[in-house]
């Protein structure tokens, strides 16, 4: 009964859990907070304005946004793929809703007849049209199958195009209170977006780890064979996760175009490359699929914010830290494949 | 010792190779002489890749000695094998599919002009030469995806042969090409040992090896059997030899009561099986049997709806089944647990339960959430009724031994309460405790009034589980044996082609 041809690569495994995989585990579950609590004392220490009120609800409204668009962007990572497309949808949703939003009676209108539209109707606006983007993605990644590195970089191209195109290139201005509330008013002593990153990344944990939905994202992106054979509709699944991502990108430009009280097509250029950061700072797994977690990339997007808040407080320019946020990003790359070698 | 390495080119004894839970080589020799062709047989799973493998220095044998051309030598990787002069030819083919037939002989040792570039005109030339030789008719800028699937393997042939090795492997060479192109093939091994090159071919194809070979030795569950000359064997005592092992008591097979047909296959005809159709009844094993490659993975894949097939219908109790999807099997009450833990059945960076969990989901829903409780309680049942060992069901299943992985996939499919199984190489890879249970399991299953379906490339367990047994040879059925007339020997020949007379 022996099978001379089939390698068995785990080495001691009794079942038991080794006290090297444990404390892996324990790593790879607590491992980036940990690095995040490290991060604020030695941001504390670094200067004493780093712990006031104002200023950690000012790093969390300027994740907010990142937070919102890496929350759809964790999900695409986590069913192994990529949304290169989020700062251009960001672009295009924020001026359609924007020119919904606009006074009818101030300058330059760009349409008229769509001007002056009460608030959810912008809202929705926004949302459908970055819906209808991430249905495109979603549609060329899951039925035509082509790599969604691909896909989603057409889309980077052609929504940023488009919002060029819906407003002649000029920004959209003089928007509604209502609208630009979103942006800027506050609720409960705190403001909107931070909220709302708050209630959205919520629902996204217990979309991604409690529902069906979730289960076959990651079902998928760990093993998109395994789980068509366990009689997953891995087309159907793959293509609403696009249109989820879509529509939470679509959401990050409601917020940024409300908070500027201003929508421009040129909004969002280099967003999506933020997401990413976060959502892999966060555990989600570029290399393997079916890994990540919405409290990672909530962290990671964190550590980022903390990140760059502390070095404009200690007065380090903004070049030096577009290049410790490239080193980050590396570098948490290597961990997690240091990972996986770790295990495998 | 002079005198023998003289004689031998290679003498490979005591190898032995331990995987955890599996020794795969004991104590095994392999002695090859200068000019010949020496076939290596055994049954799959026998040790025989394993062996070339060692001898490849893809694998470091855990105690042995190989000697070469006379010297003691040691083997730690594939590209010191080659600059000794072995070179193998693999069964899986890889080729660069963009480069040219040159660029892929080539690769990784490219000529080189004065000036350090590749010397592109020099490679086609020598290529262009390798091939007249081999009586291979293609250009060597052509590329290889325009090269049909027999010329590749002809191509990674005259690579082999290009390494300017004394000792060429040949691993199921014939596998994918016609007829023709066997006599070829054959010519180009007369003419290196004409060379004095020693090769060592794997085969299944009893015909090959009386055609071609000198000497055959016989692996059989990683023990050397024995080394003969092929003139004084016959085929039958070839097979005995590979076979020759009596069954042991560990199959956990009961009678049960065999009832109504429930599934039927008709005239199924896809890319690797031809017009294949059987039936299978209530309560019963039915096994499939057949070499590796035969075509029977694919087959039951096309049941279940993986992949469909060309031609050919599947009623289930008797009526017509449309089964575009797995999903639409599963309805249908069929589970397919997969040949490939690794490659088609595991999440391998989920959780224990999880795992369990994902073909069964629309069970576990409550409203819109999943109720992890009565994940819990399921994954729990599973857990103490098969027992897998894992310190949690939380547990990432990679931790976990290829064993209990396997446990862990028939979970999975026994919770989706399925009245067929389809169960591929249930215990390939796993210990003989792990294997033992399982069968117990499948024992089990079928006096519940299950159906199984399994297909296993071991004999023993073919003939120890089922109650009869469809063979495959090539894409086609070669023979169905009820358990009563089954022997090794029938099936062999059946999986082999060469019995299709006498069956």
């Amino acid at each position: 009964m022996v099978r001379g041809t089939t390698k068995t690569t785990e080495a001691d495994m009794t079942g038991r859990l080794s006290s090297r995989a444990f404390l892996n585990s324990l790593l790879r579950t607590y491992g980036i907070f940990f690095i995040f609590l490290g991060m604020c004392i030695i941001a504390s220490l670094l200067s004493p304005a780093f712990l006031t009120k104002i200023n950690l609800i000012n790093i969390v409204r300027q994740i907010s946004i990142i937070g919102l668009i890496a929350l759809g962007g964790t999900g695409v990572i986590v069913a192994a793929g990529i949304d290169l497309s989020s700062g251009s949808v960001v672009g295009l949703t924020c001026v359609v809703a924007a020119a919904f939003a606009q006074l009818p009676s101030g300058p330059r209108v760009l349409y008229p007849s769509i001007a002056g539209s009460p608030v959810y109707l912008s809202i929705a606006a926004g949302c459908l049209v970055g819906m209808l983007a991430g249905a495109i993605n979603g549609f060329l990644i899951a039925k035509t199958k082509i790599p969604p590195f691909i896909a989603t970089l057409g889309m980077f191209s052609a929504a940023r195009g488009a919002a060029m195109l819906f407003t002649a290139g000029r920004p959209v201005s003089n928007l509604s209170d209502a609208y630009n509330f979103i942006g800027q008013g506050d609720l409960f002593g705190l403001p909107i977006p931070i909220l709302l990153l708050a209630v959205m990344a919520l629902f996204t944990h217990i979309l991604y780890s409690r529902t069906k939905f979730g289960k076959y994202i990651y079902a998928i992106g760990g093993n998109e064979q395994a789980a068509h054979i366990s009689g997953i509709n891995v087309t159907k699944y793959k293509f609403l996760i696009y249109v989820y991502a879509g529509f939470l990108s679509a959401l990050g430009g409601i917020v940024v175009s409300s908070r500027i009280g201003s929508g421009q097509p040129g909004l969002g250029v280099g967003y999506e490359f933020d997401a990413i950061t976060a959502a892999v700072i966060g555990g989600a797994s570029l290399s393997a699929g079916g890994i990540g977690s919405i409290p990672g990339t909530i962290i990671g997007a964190l550590i980022i914010g903390v990140l760059n808040n502390t070095l404009d407080l200690v007065n380090v320019s903004a070049y030096w830290q577009q290049i410790i946020k490239g080193v980050i990003i590396v570098g948490a790359v290597i961990l997690d494949q240091q990972k996986h070698k770790a295990v495998i | 010792m002079s005198r023998m390495a003289d004689e031998y080119l290679l003498v490979m004894s005591d190898i032995s190779k331990q995987f955890p839970g599996v020794c795969a080589l004991d104590k095994v020799q392999l002695m090859v002489r200068k000019g010949k062709v020496h076939a290596l047989m055994g049954e799959n799973g026998a040790g025989k890749s394993t062996l070339m493998k060692c001898l490849l220095g893809m694998y470091v044998p855990d105690s042995g000695t190989i000697i070469f051309k006379g010297e003691k030598i040691k083997i730690p990787n594939p590209h010191d094998a080659l600059s000794r002069g072995i070179s193998m030819i693999h069964q899986e083919l890889n080729p660069i599919p963009h480069m040219t037939i040159a660029e892929n002989i080539f690769l990784g040792r490219e000529t080189r002009t004065w000036y350090g570039l590749v010397d592109m005109k020099a490679m086609n030339k020598k290529t262009e030469k390798l091939l007249a030789q081999l009586g291979i008719r293609l250009s060597p800028t052509t590329k290889m995806v325009e090269v049909s699937i027999a010329n590749t393997q002809l191509i990674e042939i005259a690579k082999a042969v290009s390494y300017d090795a004394d000792l060429i492997v040949m691993d199921e060479p014939t596998s994918a090409i016609t007829e023709a192109e066997v006599r070829v093939l054959f010519q180009t091994i007369r003419s290196l040992k004409e060379q004095g090159r020693s090769i060592i071919y794997i085969t299944h194809k009893m015909d090959e090896v009386f055609e071609i070979a000198d000497e055959v030795t016989v692996l059989r569950d990683g023990k050397y059997v024995s080394t003969d000359p092929v003139h004084t064997l016959t085929r039958e005592i070839l097979i005995q030899k590979m076979v020759g092992r009596e069954l042991t008591d560990m199959f956990h097979k009961e009678q049960t009561a065999i009832g109504e047909t429930v599934l039927e296959v008709r005239n199924f005809t896809g890319r690797k099986f031809r017009n294949i159709s059987f039936q299978v009844r209530r309560g019963e094993i039915f096994g499939i049997a057949g070499l590796m490659g035969a075509g029977r993975t694919e087959l039951l894949e096309a049941v279940f709806g993986v992949q469909r097939p060309d031609s050919g219908e599947v009623f289930i109790r008797g009526s017509k089944a449309e089964i575009g999807s797995p999903a639409d099997a599963i309805r249908l009450g069929l589970a397919l647990l997969t040949e490939d833990r690794k490659l088609t059945g595991l999440f391998m960076n989920a959780m224990v339960m999880d795992n369990m969990a994902i073909a069964n989901m629309k069970k576990y829903l409550r409203g819109l959430l999943v109720d992890f409780r009565k994940i819990c309680a399921d994954s729990e049942k599973m857990r103490s009724l098969l027992q897998i060992k894992t310190p949690s069901l939380k547990q990432i299943i990679k931790y976990l031994s290829g064993g209990n992985q396997q446990k862990v996939l028939l979970s999975r499919w026994l919770l989706t309460e399925p009245s067929i199984l389809i169960l591929d190489e249930p215990t390939r890879g796993i210990d003989v405790g792990a294997k033992a249970e399982v069968h117990r399991l499948m024992a089990e299953l079928t006096h519940q009034g299950k159906t199984i379906i399994m297909i296993s490339s071991e004999l023993p367990e073919i003939l120890g589980m089922s109650d009869r047994i469809m063979v495959m040879h090539e894409g086609c059925k070669t023979g169905e044996l009820a358990r009563a007339e089954a022997t090794q020997e029938k099936i062999l020949q059946l999986a082999t082609g060469t019995g299709l007379a006498a069956a």
